[in-house]
């Protein structure tokens, strides 16, 4: 599974990365995410394409596992 | 020359890039200074501009805005600009008439670029009756443009925030959404079209469309979200108001863009600011709540006026729309229902 690494990045780029990133690999993706905006918004995005998205917390970030 | 995308040069735009609320209060709460009795509203009160009292009858209200780019072509940024600037002065009641220009600009910018942006703000001021009188102007990394703006009312036909009263119904004259759809179009998602057309649609009509009316209070929905705005108005007056989410009007577009996640920061930081002055139904559906606690941008005036003359109003301005009611105070400020 590729990983895409948004820190750093205000909204909407963590969606058009992710956006970007899931055109590449359609099948599924790990996301990092650094502040409650992009993990809320790129997991609304995730799950309006029909993927499911599992959240862990790490430090100070969030990793979103993004599959089908 | 390839034209620059204003609104790559941003991190956020808009009213979304207001600080958020609770930071502004922790700088500002407690913060003493003299302050001349002439001076009606400051400061201290979260009204929409200050007002002074010129002794004759007749008051000075003034207040400021400025923001980075939300669109990319210059002319209409300008326009957009000057209309939420100008909007706050609307907001008190007031008739707009000076305002100075504060500009923020990128020295690799072509010049011309200023020269548009400065074209939209000035036919929109004259849209409003304005002259746009001097100005300043720094070099800076990102762009950003708005206005200072005076404007005057007669001392005690002035609209404040405080005023709400039980019974008054509450009118919102601008749709939802803005916040929202300027994410999508940051993202290239959306045209957004009609959020541009409504963000550079002056506030004149709105506010001249209650001439003779009795508006109890009034202030106008922009960074702090419905909800925000809604909540100060509430706290100011000492009432309640409640918002029944059905007679809520949204831009065409927005719900499609919050449902993918273009959702402007802004609405996370308004909702944990907000989350204990507000009470929302549990099962609120999550497109509403992005709705009521996203930023607008150049949004509509929040009018709270006697039912009948609400009723009139609405007969006279039909972009307008009832959106709920004032009650006596109760455990929260705003209840949706």
């Amino acid at each position: 599974m590729k990983d895409l690494d948004t820190s750093g990045y205000s909204c909407p780029e963590p969606v058009i990365m992710t956006k970007k990133a899931l055109g590449h690999s359609p099948d599924g993706l790990r996301v990092t995410v650094d502040n409650r905006a992009s993990k809320e918004n790129v997991t609304r995005y995730a799950k309006a394409l029909g993927y499911s998205v599992e959240t862990t917390e790490g430090n100070g970030n969030w990793i979103l596992k993004i599959s089908r | 020359m390839e034209e620059v995308k204003l609104t790559s040069l941003v991190r956020s735009s808009g009213c979304n890039a207001k600080l958020p609320p609770g930071d502004l209060h922790k700088a500002l709460d407690g913060l003493e200074q003299q302050t001349p009795e002439a001076l009606i509203e400051g400061f201290e009160s979260s009204d929409d501009a200050l007002v002074y009292d010129l002794g004759d009858g007749r008051v000075l209200i003034e207040t400021v805005d400025f923001f980075p780019p939300m669109v990319d072509d210059p002319g209409i940024f300008g326009e957009i600009a000057a209309a939420n600037a100008i909007s706050d002065i609307y907001a008190m009641g007031g008739e707009p008439r000076i305002a100075m220009s504060l500009m923020c600009f990128p020295s690799c910018l072509d010049i011309t670029v200023m020269r548009r942006i400065m074209t939209g703000a000035v036919a929109k001021a004259e849209e409003a009756g304005v002259v746009i009188a001097g100005g300043h102007t720094l070099s800076d990394r990102e762009p950003k443009f708005g206005l200072a703006v005076t404007g005057f009312a007669d001392k005690d036909k002035v609209w404040s925030n405080k005023g709400a009263e039980p019974g008054d119904s509450v009118i919102l004259t601008k749709k939802l959404g803005v916040g929202l759809l300027m994410t999508a179009h940051k993202a290239g998602e959306t045209e957004a079209a009609e959020a541009i057309e409504q963000m550079r649609t002056l506030n004149r009509y709105a506010k001249e469309a209650a001439e003779g009316l009795s508006v109890h209070a009034a202030t106008d929905v922009t960074g702090f979200s419905l909800i925000g705005h809604s909540y100060e108005a509430a706290d100011a007056s000492g009432v309640s108001i409640m918002i029944d989410s059905k007679l809520l009007r949204f831009l065409p577009g927005a719900e499609e863009a919050a449902r993918f996640g273009f959702v402007p920061e802004g609405r996370y930081t308004n909702e944990d600011y907000l989350e204990d002055k507000a009470e929302l139904p549990d099962d609120i559906p999550l497109y509403l709540r992005d709705m009521l606690f996203s930023p607008e941008t150049s949004g509509g005036l929040l009018l709270f006026m006697p039912p009948e003359d609400a009723d009139e109003y609405l007969k006279r301005f039909p972009d307008a729309f009832l959106i709920g009611s004032v009650t006596e105070q109760k455990e929260k400020p705003v209840i949706v229902i």
